[in-house]
């Protein structure tokens, strides 16, 4: 220890910035899932072609191999800056109400971050290892067929509630997150800071209900 | 008014201490909280027990030494009030209230309501002032230092280290107040001269002391008796940043 061991800002600075990267990542994803929303026909080749591209280009791949890093390296600073925040208190309180001068979810982002791991895990088991190992088959332009397997992922009722209830988790998460982020980095100004919170809000609500939306329309409407 | 009172007691640092019951009659609504504990005491000595000790000093909200957790809160249940500056009209009649020192591992107890707050001064010893000898207060109209820029530079200076910042944050993180002396110091052309070694040296003390990192939930800013804005944190980690960007 001592010599190596991170300072506290700095730890804070890699969560910002792999936090920030997701942000951005969750943007990309969403737009390509909205295709999911086009007429039946449409949306079927366009989504399994859109795949395609993703899966066969080189800088997509290392984008990719940096979501899994960021992916990573956030849980691990958070690990590591929970298990030193567990330290910096070794007598608990007999009696707290300090929550009362604090928004619940910036308490508990990892809580919420849990949930979201957790439905990452089903998630990149349901598609993301099906589409790479597992054999799915092939439409008419030869593309394997995503589509076929969202929807009937998407057909299952509890699925459907799991993701929106998820969504709900992610959107408490960015909200405090891209914020949170924000002042590590330094946004000090009271205008920026304003903007960033409108921003925020805007971006969280819209991301989330975005992709909460998409089970919803498939699971009644395909 | 009757008040019932569950206090945590500890003989000394290595003692492990607990909540003892204690009951008050007759408090005037109109008493400050020290001058309530201040009556349980002389109850005490009376009894022949040994009276609680708690930190205090000016009474008048400007000196930060008194300090404690009451009924979950840094302070009290008012916000941005010290402890000597609530009263027991904040309370009702047969109100049970809970008594605990900030706790904090930088924070050990020293003896039941007492900590010791040392770690702050060695946070400042690190880089909280200027090397050089600046003189006496010079005539403020001949020094060319704007008035909003003198009073940001106050806003920030007027943190009186009272540790409440950290009791209330669920991390006890340092921020806060490591924060308001970075800002108050770069602000003005006398600090900025040092502003890259100072912020380097005070969050390296900071962290050496055990504080815990800031999750930015803003529970400080709501709990501090000088309401230092939690903007100065976002000026800490700019200057920080900053200053290990340019290190050389």
């Amino acid at each position: 220890m001592g010599q190596w061991k991170q300072k506290t800002l700095t730890r804070k600075n890699w969560m910002a910035f792999t936090g920030l990267f997701l942000c951005f990542f969750l943007v990309i994803h969403l737009l390509g899932n909205l295709q999911l929303m086009l007429p039946d026909e449409k949306a079927h080749l366009q989504f399994n072609a859109y795949s395609h591209l993703l899966s066969g280009n080189i800088i997509i791949k290392i984008i990719s191999w940096v979501l899994y890093a960021s992916i990573i390296a956030h849980v691990i600073y958070a690990v590591i800056i929970t298990l030193t925040n567990k330290r910096s208190r070794e007598v608990k309180y007999h009696y707290d109400k300090r929550g009362e001068v604090s928004k619940w979810y910036t308490r508990n982002m990892g809580l919420l971050g849990t949930i979201i791991f957790i439905f990452l895990v089903i998630h990149f088991r349901d598609f993301w290892y099906v589409y790479k190992f597992g054999s799915l088959p092939l439409d008419e332009q030869g593309h394997k067929d995503l589509y076929k397997l969202v929807v009937a992922v998407y057909s299952e009722t509890w699925y459907v509630l799991v993701y929106v209830l998820c969504m709900v988790a992610l959107c408490y998460h960015l909200l405090h997150g891209f914020f949170s982020a924000a002042r590590t980095l330094g946004v000090y100004h009271p205008r920026y800071v304003q903007w960033i919170r409108v921003f925020g809000w805007i971006y969280s609500v819209g991301i989330c209900a975005g992709f909460a939306w998409i089970p919803v329309y498939v699971h009644f409407l395909k | 008014m009757h008040i019932r009172m569950k206090i945590w007691r500890q003989e000394s640092g290595q003692d492990t201490g607990k909540m003892l019951d204690y009951e008050l009659a007759d408090v005037n609504p109109d008493m400050s909280f020290l001058e309530m504990l201040d009556m349980l005491n002389e109850q005490l000595l009376e009894q022949g027990q040994r009276a609680i000790e708690f930190d205090h000093d000016c009474r008048e909200g400007i000196c930060g030494q008194c300090g404690m957790m009451i009924n979950g809160r840094a302070h009290g249940p008012l916000k941005n009030t010290t402890t000597c500056q609530l009263h027991m009209r904040s309370f009702r009649d047969g109100d049970t209230i809970y008594i605990e020192p900030f706790r904090a591992t930088a924070f050990p107890v020293k003896c039941d309501l007492k900590i010791d707050r040392s770690a702050f001064d060695r946070v400042i010893q690190a880089g909280g002032y200027i090397s050089v000898n600046t003189g006496q207060a010079p005539e403020a109209n001949s020094i060319p230092i704007g008035h909003p820029v003198a009073e940001a530079a106050f806003d920030a200076a007027a943190c009186i280290g009272c540790g409440a910042c950290v009791a209330v944050c669920k991390n006890s993180s340092a921020v806060l107040f490591t924060s308001a002396k970075v800002t108050h110091l770069v602000l003005l052309p006398q600090g900025e001269v040092e502003a890259q070694e100072r912020v380097r040296h005070m969050v390296d003390q900071m962290d050496a002391e055990g504080f815990g990192h800031c999750s930015n939930t803003e529970a400080c800013e709501a709990e501090c008796p000088q309401q230092i804005s939690v903007l100065h944190i976002a000026r800490m980690n700019w200057e920080y940043n900053k200053a290990q960007l340019l290190k050389k």
